[in-house]
């Protein structure tokens, strides 16, 4: 062979820096082929666990005739303090992105952002510790008013409990985590309102309230739509802070405000929590069949979440 | 066609100007607010701050839209009272935090002495205890989760935004980390637990576990994270490499990811803070324990989140100082949460690139 043919010189470092790319990448694909595989672990570990709960043993084991009795009142409970938080975040969450993005002067609106964003930092073990020491606490006057007013009411129905652990108190404290996901959602979509939308409305005479409406609320529509149902998604798998607060139950009650048993719901993941330490056997099924149901759920809020803020994108 | 020297009747026309309020008047009427709220609410009724506070935002938000109404019309009225309310949802928003803070710097802060880190739980009854085998559990579960997800969500980052170009398998991969961030934590929990319970028998407890559960939750958002930071590269410094004989894989390593590395780093660090605060799976998977084990493969590990919800829920008959050491091990992991965001937050800053926003 001829050394001073450059083309032999140059072969090899072409050929390693090819196995090279190989490896590489094949690294990658198999990196994205372990998250294939371990969703569709979740899922298979799930089902296998989860399913023989249907021929209703689990449910027995725990009183009930099969597996739905056991899990329709959880997922009652689970949608009920999920709609309380919504009904609570859902303004809280729309006020505070309006602050950060058009109402607080330019120098302070990052500054509140990161405020914000603390909330959603602080572990959801010590929001059920707050739930259950100031929440829980302080409503309790509240509670007492309501219940003496708007008692005949069945949501508002008594006896209201003195430690003022109730489902109301859990939708709060579910609330208040959701708000920074919402808020951090919206205030994203209400920044990138095309600023010539907004300065022609204000520049026909509208006042900013106005403007807001007329600009900033039709073009960021579906973005809130899609912000509310992903905050909706987190405050129903939401654990710690509601298994903290309530007590484990399996009752269909629209009651909100007292803690009697047999009158208070409780939600799917909290039941796990509450009952999988001292579950054995066709129990830990049930209680797995139930997680399976919180999964789909989710799944199903999330992925509506998504596709309209996709189908957002695509339109905008 | 018109006559161009008649004048237009100045009647006619509607004023340029209107009246305004001045510029103090909503401090004006705050503060108006705040001494009717600390009269009526807090003396006459008795209630305090909360009854001054209450009695004061009514005062507000009914005086100033009122005064506005009559003097600069039913419009701009409108405009102060949705002012007036947007502001009050922020000052709402701001109770969880100030109260939540200062709940848990004020009732955790008592215990905080150095035997409170070196001790464990182990033969302890009542007072003398510490959180020593709780710091160590969630030191070594959270280190072997991110020792797991983060190659993993790189690397799958890496697929995604240099390899997959948008083909039906990164679109399959990009829909799967969708689901994954949805996952609520208490299934990722089930799913260790099944998981492990088809290895090693029902009522599998151990701190390997735990980190399997920890790396579901955590692999989305390093892979979300990681593909932001890797799709704000500019092409330019990708194409300046090729042009030059680089293969891609060097180009990769040496050019794309040194340019984001802050944003990953920043991306991973708020990933662990979020899952080093995670209870649920870990109630499932690792369990409880009053002993230090380092040994994640072995038996039970107790982290500081599961030790502070058995400490609430299930104190025995050492309440009190059960409930203490609560509130000192959620001041001692809400710092370590915080710290964590801080510094990521600081390493974006810092070294971010600048994307001309």
């Amino acid at each position: 062979m001829s050394v001073t043919d450059p083309e032999t010189d140059l072969q090899p470092i072409g050929s390693t820096s090819r196995a090279g790319d190989t490896i590489f990448r094949g690294l990658a694909t198999a990196s994205a082929v372990v998250i294939v595989l371990a969703l569709a672990g979740v899922a298979a570990f799930l089902l296998a666990q989860g399913l023989p709960a249907l021929d209703g043993a689990g449910a027995r084991s725990y009183g009930y005739d099969n597996i739905w009795v056991y899990t329709g009142p959880l997922l009652f409970g689970t949608l009920l303090a999920s709609v309380i938080a919504m009904i609570v975040a859902t303004p809280l969450a729309i006020g505070v992105a309006l602050i950060i993005s058009h109402y607080a002067p330019r120098r302070f609106a990052k500054g509140l952002g990161w405020l914000i964003d603390l909330l959603a930092a602080i572990p959801s073990v010590i929001f059920g510790m707050w739930g259950i020491e100031f929440v829980a606490r302080n409503m309790v006057p509240v509670y007492n008013w309501l219940n003496d007013y708007l008692g005949f009411i069945p949501l508002f129905a008594g006896p209201v409990p003195t430690s003022g652990r109730t489902m109301m108190t859990a939708g709060l404290v579910l609330g208040v985590m959701a708000l920074p996901i919402i808020t951090a959602i919206c205030r994203e979509i209400f920044a990138q309102t095309p600023v010539m939308h907004q300065e022609a409305a204000l520049a026909l005479g509208a006042t900013r309230w106005e403007m807001i409406r007329l600009a900033v609320f039709p073009y960021a529509s579906s973005g809130m739509v899609s912000a509310i149902l992903l905050g909706l998604g987190r405050a129903l798998g939401e654990t710690m802070a509601v298994a903290l607060v309530l007590s484990p139950s399996i009752v269909v009650s629209f009651n909100l405000l007292t803690a009697e048993s047999g009158s208070s719901s409780s939600t799917i993941a909290a039941n796990i929590a509450l009952n999988f330490g001292n579950a054995s056997g066709s129990k830990v099924d049930a209680l797995i069949f139930t997680g399976l149901v919180l999964f789909v759920i989710t799944f199903a809020v999330n992925f509506l979440g998504r596709w309209v803020a996709a189908r957002a994108v695509k339109k905008g | 066609m018109t006559d161009l020297d008649s004048k237009p009747a100045e009647t006619h026309l509607a004023p340029l100007s209107h009246a305004t309020l001045p510029g103090w008047a909503p401090w004006a009427t705050v503060v108006v607010g705040l001494v009717v709220g600390a009269i009526v609410g807090g003396v006459m009724l008795g209630g305090g701050v909360v009854a001054t506070v209450v009695v004061a935002w009514l005062v507000v938000v009914l005086a100033l839209p009122l005064w506005s109404r009559a003097v600069e019309g039913g419009r701009k009225g409108t405009d102060r009272l949705v002012t007036v309310l947007v502001w009050s949802t922020f000052g709402l928003a701001m109770i969880p935090l100030v109260s939540l803070t200062w709940q848990v710097v004020s009732k955790g802060v008592g215990i905080l002495s150095p035997q409170f880190f070196q001790n464990s739980m182990a033969g302890v009854l009542g007072s003398g205890g510490g959180i020593y085998h709780a710091l160590m559990g969630t030191l070594i579960i959270t280190a072997l989760a991110t020792l797991i997800s983060v190659p993993i969500g790189v690397l799958t980052a890496v697929y995604l935004v240099e390899y997959g170009k948008n083909n039906t398998f990164s679109r399959i991969i990009t829909f799967l980390v969708d689901v994954m961030t949805g996952i609520p934590s208490i299934v990722a929990g089930l799913f260790a637990y099944a998981l492990f319970v088809a290895f090693f028998g029902p009522g599998v407890k151990m701190g390997f576990a735990g980190s399997i559960a920890l790396s579901v939750l955590m692999i989305p958002v390093v892979v979300r994270s990681t593909e932001e930071m890797l799709k704000l590269v500019p092409a330019d410094l990708r194409e300046a490499s090729y042009a030059l004989g680089v293969p891609k894989w060097r180009t990769i390593t040496k050019v794309v990811m040194p340019t984001a590395v802050a944003g990953i780093v920043t991306g991973v660090t708020l990933a662990v803070a979020r899952v080093a605060g995670e209870t649920a799976p870990l109630l499932l998977t690792a369990g409880l324990t009053n002993y230090v084990n380092f040994n994640p493969f072995d038996g039970r590990m107790t982290t500081l989140p599961v030790f502070i919800y058995y400490a609430i829920k299930e104190p025995g008959i050492y309440a009190e100082e059960m409930t203490a050491y609560a509130w000192g091990a959620a001041l001692v992991l809400v710092v370590i949460v915080m710290a964590l965001n801080v510094v990521a937050r600081v390493i974006g800053g810092v070294f971010a690139p600048k994307t001309g926003r």
